[in-house]
Order: C-alpha cells, then sequence, then structure tokens
C-alpha cells in the first residue's frame, strides 16, 4: 500500500482556484494510481485557512444532505478542498435499546433503522437471533422473505433513482419530474406491501422462525402485474435521464477506486460499482438464494455513473428474481415458532454470532451477543452500510466542485436512520 | 382628455402603470399555468383548492407573501439587502417599455430598442448578487458569485446573436424589425439556417439569463437552498421570484419580437400572434425546465465561452457577408 501522498491528487488541484476545467482533465489521467491516501484531505498547507478557503456547514438542515448529514466543506471558489463528515444528529440509542427489549420486541425497532427498505432490516436481525435459537425456517417463509427483499431492493433504489434525480436536477426542475415517477411506481410496491401486512412502511411482518403474513388470495397476481409495469417504465426513465446533462454531470465524478472502497468497507452497490465483484447474495447465500441464480450488476468506473448503472441492473435482476420467485412459493406453514403469546418467549443465554445480508445498500450485519437473563441480547450491533459510505466522503468530495458534491452524495445513498442508529 | 395625454408626462405615467399591470398580471396567470403544466408533466393535478382548478391559487400566494413577517439577519447589509428585490423587478419590467405589442401600440419607441431590452435584462444580474452579497450568508454568497459567472458567460453570445436582426435589418429599433419581418421575410428563416441558429444561441442564452434549468446554477436549490434568496421572507421573497417570471415573459415576447416576426401573422388580429408566439415560446421553457437536469457552473462557462462565443461571431460574420452579397 502507498503511504506515501502522490503526486497526482496535488497536481490535480494544483491547477490553482481558476481551472476547473483542468483539474478535471488531470484527475482523469491520474486517478488509476492512485491506490489509498493515508490522509484523505487534500494539501491544506497551500490555503492560508481564513484567507483562501471558505468554510460552509454543509447540513444537518439542508435540502440534499439525505436527512441529516452534516460536512463541513472547506472551498476553493467553488472546488472543495477539505470535507469532513458529520454524523450522529439522527442517534437514537437503537442498539441500547435493543438490550433492555425481549427478542420478539426487536423488530419493529429495527424497522425504522434503514426506513427506505424496512424488511431487510427485520430480516437481518431475525436471520441471526434464528441463528443462535437454531431454529430452521420453513421454506414458504424463506421465499416469502427472499421475494420481499428483492421487492424491497426494487422500491429502494426507486426512491434512491428519485432522490439522486432531484440532487442533479433541482426540486423545481427535471429532477422532480423523475422523483415523481419513481415515487409513483415505488406506492405501487407499497401497496403490495400493505395488502400483505396492513402496514405501508414499517410493517414488522418477519418474526422469529418466519413470517407473521400470509400471502392473500391474488397477491402473486398483483405482484407481476406491478413489476410488469415497473420494469416497461423504467425504459422511460433512462430516456429521461440519460441525456448528454445528466452524463456530463455523473460520469467521471466522484471516482473512487477497488482499494480504497475494500478499505473503508464499503460493499453493495457501491463497491460493485467500483469493480469488486461481490454480491452476498451469491457469496454467501441465505434463505434460498442459493437456488437462485443472481447475476450480479458490475462496474468499474467507479464513478457516480456507475453507481447509477449497477442499481439500474439491480432494479431490473430483482425484478426479474420477485417475479420467478412469486411464482414458486410452496405450500406450508410460514412459521416455525408458535404464535408469540409472551414476548420472553424466545431465551438465549449463550453464544454470539455475526449475520450479513445484502440489503440495497450494502452488506447489514447484526452481530448479537446473548447471556444476560436471556430474554434479551446482551449486546448487540448493527453494520449499517451507509455508515460506511458515508466514511468514503472525505476521499470522494474534495477536487470536486460544490454542485458535484452534492451529486457524489446523492450517488452514496445514505439513510441516516441506519447511519446513525 | 385628450390635452392630458399630450403631456408626455403623465402620458408615460399612464403607459407605464397600464404595463406593470398587464405584466404582473400575466406573471400571476403565467405562474398558475406553469404550476398545472408541472402538475401534468409530473403526473399530478397542480392547484386545484383555490377557486376554480385553482385559478386564484397566485392571488392566494401573493395574500400569503404579503401577510408574513418579513425577516432581515441581523448580520446582512440592510440597506443592500432591502433594495434588491424592488430592484431585480424594476428591471425586468423595464425592459417592457420598447416591446411593440401590435404595431404603433408600444409605450416608447425607442431608437436603440434592441440595446436598451439588453441591457436591461443585462442588468438584472446586479440586484441578483446585491442579494447574494448582503445577506451574509454562504449559500447566498456563493449563489451571488455563480450569477456573476453566469452573467459574464452567457451575455456575449446572446448579445451576438441579438445582432443578426439587427444586421439584417439595419436597425437598433424593435418597430423597424417587426415591419422588416412583416414585409420580408421571418427572421428566424433569414438568412436562411443562420437565423435559425442564431435564434436556438438567443433562446439557449435568454434561460441562462432567466435563471431556468438547465441554467438555474445561481439559484441550485439542491446545493445551495434557494442561492440568493436563501435569506428573504415574505414579500421580498416574492418579488425576486416575480421578476423572474416577468424575466422569462418579456425574454420570450423580445425574441419572438426579433426572430419570429412580432405581431406579424395571417388570418388572427395582430395581438393574437404576439400573444401566441410569448406564450409558445414560455411554454417550450416550462417544458424544458420540467424535463432537463441541471449543469454545472463551469460546464456552463465552457460551453458559452468555447462554443457559442465562436460560433455566434461566426454567424454574425456570415450574416454581414449574406447581406452584402446576397441582399
Amino acid at each position: 500500500m502507498a503511504l506515501s501522498t502522490e503526486p497526482g491528487l496535488s497536481a490535480a488541484i494544483g491547477g490553482g482556484s481558476g481551472s476547473v476545467s483542468k483539474s478535471r482533465d488531470g484527475q482523469a489521467a491520474s486517478m488509476p494510481t492512485r491506490a489509498f491516501v493515508p490522509d484523505p484531505y487534500l494539501d491544506l498547507a497551500r490555503y492560508q485557512a481564513d484567507a483562501d478557503l471558505l468554510t460552509l456547514s454543509f447540513g444537518p438542515q439542508h435540502p440534499s444532505t439525505h436527512g441529516v448529514f452534516r460536512a463541513v466543506l472547506y472551498l476553493d471558489g467553488e472546488i472543495v478542498v477539505k470535507a469532513v463528515p458529520y454524523v450522529g444528529y439522527l442517534h437514537r440509542g437503537v442498539e441500547k435499546l435493543c438490550e433492555k427489549l425481549s427478542y420478539s420486541n426487536v423488530t419493529p425497532i429495527l424497522d425504522k433503522n434503514d426506513y427506505v427498505s424496512p424488511m431487510c432490516n427485520e430480516q437481518a436481525a431475525n436471520l441471526a437471533f434464528e441463528k443462535l435459537l437454531g431454529i430452521e425456517v420453513p421454506l414458504r417463509a424463506k421465499f416469502l422473505r427472499t421475494l420481499l427483499a428483492e421487492m424491497q431492493r426494487v422500491a429502494s433504489h426507486l426512491l434512491w433513482l428519485g432522490t439522486f434525480a432531484i440532487d442533479l436536477g433541482g426540486a423545481l426542475g427535471g429532477g422532480t419530474s423523475v422523483f415523481m415517477y419513481c415515487f409513483r411506481e415505488r406506492e405501487l410496491i407499497l401497496d403490495l406491501f400493505e395488502e400483505l401486512t396492513g402496514c405501508r412502511f414499517h410493517y414488522n411482518t418477519h418474526c422469529i422462525g418466519g413470517n407473521r403474513h400470509d400471502i392473500p388470495a391474488g397477491w402473486p397476481k398483483l405482484v407481476h402485474e406491478t413489476l410488469g409495469t415497473i420494469d416497461a417504465r423504467l425504459d422511460d426513465y433512462l430516456g429521461m435521464l440519460e441525456h448528454p446533462i445528466f452524463v456530463d454531470r455523473t460520469r467521471g465524478i466522484g471516482t473512487l477506486d477497488a482499494e480504497l472502497a475494500l478499505e473503508l468497507g464499503l460493499a453493495g452497490p457501491l463497491a460493485r460499482a467500483s469493480g469488486i465483484d461481490h454480491d452476498l447474495r451469491r457469496d454467501a447465500p441465505y434463505h434460498i438464494y442459493d437456488q437462485l441464480d443472481v447475476r450480479v450488476a458490475c462496474e468499474s468506473g467507479g464513478d457516480c455513473w456507475s453507481r447509477y448503472k449497477v442499481r439500474l441492473d439491480e432494479m431490473r435482476e430483482s425484478i426479474r428474481l420477485a417475479r420467478l420467485l412469486v411464482d414458486n412459493v410452496p405450500a406450508g406453514p410460514i412459521s416455525a415458532s408458535k404464535p408469540l403469546t409472551n414476548v420472553t418467549q424466545f431465551k438465549i443465554t449463550t453464544g454470539q454470532t455475526y449475520v450479513a445480508i445484502e440489503s440495497p445498500r450494502g452488506e447489514l450485519g447484526t452481530w448479537v451477543i446473548a447471556g444476560g437473563k436471556g430474554t434479551s441480547p446482551l449486546r448487540m450491533k448493527i453494520r449499517p452500510p451507509s455508515l460506511h459510505a458515508l466514511a468514503a466522503v472525505p476521499y470522494l468530495f474534495p477536487r470536486y466542485t460544490l454542485s458535484d458534491a452534492v451529486a457524489i452524495l446523492g450517488s452514496l445513498d445514505p439513510i441516516m436512520g441506519e447511519a446513525d442508529r | 382628455m385628450a390635452d392630458l395625454l399630450a403631456n408626455p408626462w403623465l402620458r408615460g405615467l399612464l403607459q407605464g402603470a397600464l404595463l406593470i399591470t398587464v405584466m404582473m398580471t400575466a406573471v400571476a396567470w403565467i405562474s398558475w399555468f406553469e404550476r398545472k403544466f408541472a402538475g401534468r408533466v409530473q403526473s399530478r393535478l397542480g392547484p386545484t383548492m383555490v377557486g376554480p382548478s385553482g385559478l386564484l391559487q397566485p392571488l392566494a400566494d401573493a395574500l400569503k407573501m404579503f401577510q408574513k413577517q418579513e425577516l432581515i439577519p441581523s448580520a446582512a447589509d440592510s440597506l443592500l439587502f432591502r433594495l434588491a428585490p424592488p430592484l431585480a423587478l424594476f428591471l425586468a419590467l423595464g425592459g417592457a417599455a420598447v416591446l411593440p405589442i401590435t404595431q404603433g401600440m408600444l409605450a416608447s419607441d425607442l431608437d436603440v430598442g434592441v440595446l436598451y431590452v439588453l441591457a436591461f435584462s443585462g442588468l438584472l444580474a446586479f440586484p441578483i448578487w446585491m442579494a447574494g452579497w448582503s445577506s451574509s450568508n454562504k449559500y447566498a454568497l456563493l449563489g451571488g458569485m455563480r450569477m456573476v459567472a453566469q452573467g459574464i458567460s452567457y451575455e456575449i453570445p446572446m448579445v451576438l446573436a441579438a445582432l443578426v436582426p439587427v444586421v439584417v435589418t439595419g436597425s437598433l429599433s424593435l418597430s423597424d424589425i417587426v415591419t422588416y419581418q412583416a414585409t420580408h421575410h421571418w427572421l428566424v428563416l433569414w438568412p436562411p439556417g443562420l437565423g435559425l441558429i442564431a435564434f436556438i444561441i438567443f433562446f439557449t442564452m435568454a434561460l441562462a439569463e432567466g435563471n431556468r434549468i438547465p441554467f438555474d446554477i445561481p439559484e441550485a436549490e439542491s446545493e445551495l437552498v434557494a442561492g440568493p434568496a436563501t435569506e428573504y421572507t415574505a414579500i421580498r421573497f416574492g418579488l425576486i421570484a416575480s421578476a423572474e417570471y416577468v424575466h422569462s415573459l418579456i425574454t420570450c415576447a423580445f425574441a419572438s419580437t426579433l426572430f419570429l416576426g412580432g405581431w406579424d401573422g395571417p388570418f388572427l388580429p395582430p395581438l393574437c400572434w404576439i400573444l401566441i408566439k410569448t406564450v409558445g415560446l414560455f411554454v417550450l421553457i416550462t417544458w424544458l425546465r420540467w424535463s432537463l437536469l441541471r449543469v454545472r457552473s463551469d460546464q456552463l462557462m465552457a460551453l458559452c465561452w468555447k462554443y457559442l462565443v465562436p460560433l455566434s461571431l461566426g454567424i454574425l460574420l456570415l450574416t454581414g457577408a449574406f447581406i452584402q452579397w446576397v441582399g
């Protein structure tokens, strides 16, 4: 690992304040050689901190910080020289709360973590509990969980696409149009979830040992119709988005190389956009993913454009998988455990486990240490992919303009609910 | 009455009052139209609650703006901060004075009408910059800086493109230009090809001038919150917003006067034609706004300086040659 600050980076910004396009050209040549920058910040010695740089507190109350993310940006004109991210504005003490709750009461709390894909939070936690308890989930529940996870991935990526378009196109313009379309389609999936679970957002449908809600009559047909509609409409968005402005705003912007991505512990679409062909659904299958042929979308550019491409391909793949799954759900019980009568029904006195699933944002892990009285976890650690994505901010923002910083942050798809927990 | 109107001061005052009333009413309707249009583009309804089809929505918005408490940041430069929005509206409205609405129906037939309109709309960068600078807010400051950077970029190709009709007609007076078009050719078609390119350059740069997507870089809601208008509240915010609409509308009217023959057209009365053309161009602006994304500041500068300035210079030269040798 090259630990010296290589010349490429300082040359990229070395053009001075007025040479935006020059630095852009410069970085294209220097980026591939960059392995790892020990100090992510650009050479601040060149500047008089008080005189040359504008300190901009970007967030937590800002339209484009995807909630309450905050970064202090040091700007040379429009170019970001240094970015310091701050998280924690949405900290609710979820992990500590879990230590006070019984195992079966943890699930609804976790719904609020990654509030764009609540199903996946439930899935990750319940998988860990089931592993500790040694419960085997019935096949029908496995199918159902996989199906819901894939549908949730489509809904989550739709929301991402919409907000990313807003980041690029402004709240009063073409970006909003794409946003509205994406939300319209996401609503269709939420409608399906509502039909299944009775809730549109915080489902609480996974429970230890299986699922709480069975598939209602006629639901599979609706799934087919909805996913078919979304699949067809995705092409419309491509027509609306992939014009020269969008390409110019995303290609070569926020380049993240594979080595840095690994170093930062990135997973999911971000890592795959940087050329790391890794997907837990294929590489460490859970539920019934080992029976599925998951085609993993992978790009090598590492820029906003690649991240966009990866997520779009993932959406299509998830639609394909969901349509495949919904036809093949086997008959049988949906839960291995008895209906809940007592919240302290599940007792685990010893052991610990780490379970990771592929959430729409990457590797969502749950580490549970059992102990104490056995009715609630002694310690529960959640590994949120968004937090790791935000760790890339100091490396990605510098040498791009403020406008690009917004686009880069959007392409990271952070959900502050899970990053801050 | 007749001798009252003979007094040039009184006449000017009346005409000005009439013009302002008409423009501000038009802005109210146009903003309703844009919101409805945006609604339809985004498969929703737009305003529906106030009045039939939400027609009274602009009125309700204006009333709301007037009622709101106005906050002026203690760190702001109070005088400039207060002055900027009315100045913006004044400069936006000023251009309307020389626009020939129909033959003989214009407030003032200036000999240098083209320059006058270009000067007024070019000055519009100043109140925006004032607003950004005096707010003592970093987002507003960045927005103001962007406005200035944008101003020096779009202005040159825009003026060069606007000179093409001037070269063809040999007059800077807008009513002369329209009369020429009524008797000869519309200037979007003449000189063949060149006129169309000049029109496209002019119209694109007019989008940049009016802070319209894809060039609403100074405002850039997703980056700069609201750009120079970040700290503004109540009616001063309303003034900035309506200045933008007035400016868009006047630019559309100006473009149709310069290139699309103004009030000239078959069958319908002249007033209808100028309205149809202006509103048509406004629909185009709106359509672009609700379907495109925003470019970056440096991309706009590159577009203007690297491509449009040489292109519009070339067009101007070719037009001169065309007039010299073809006629």
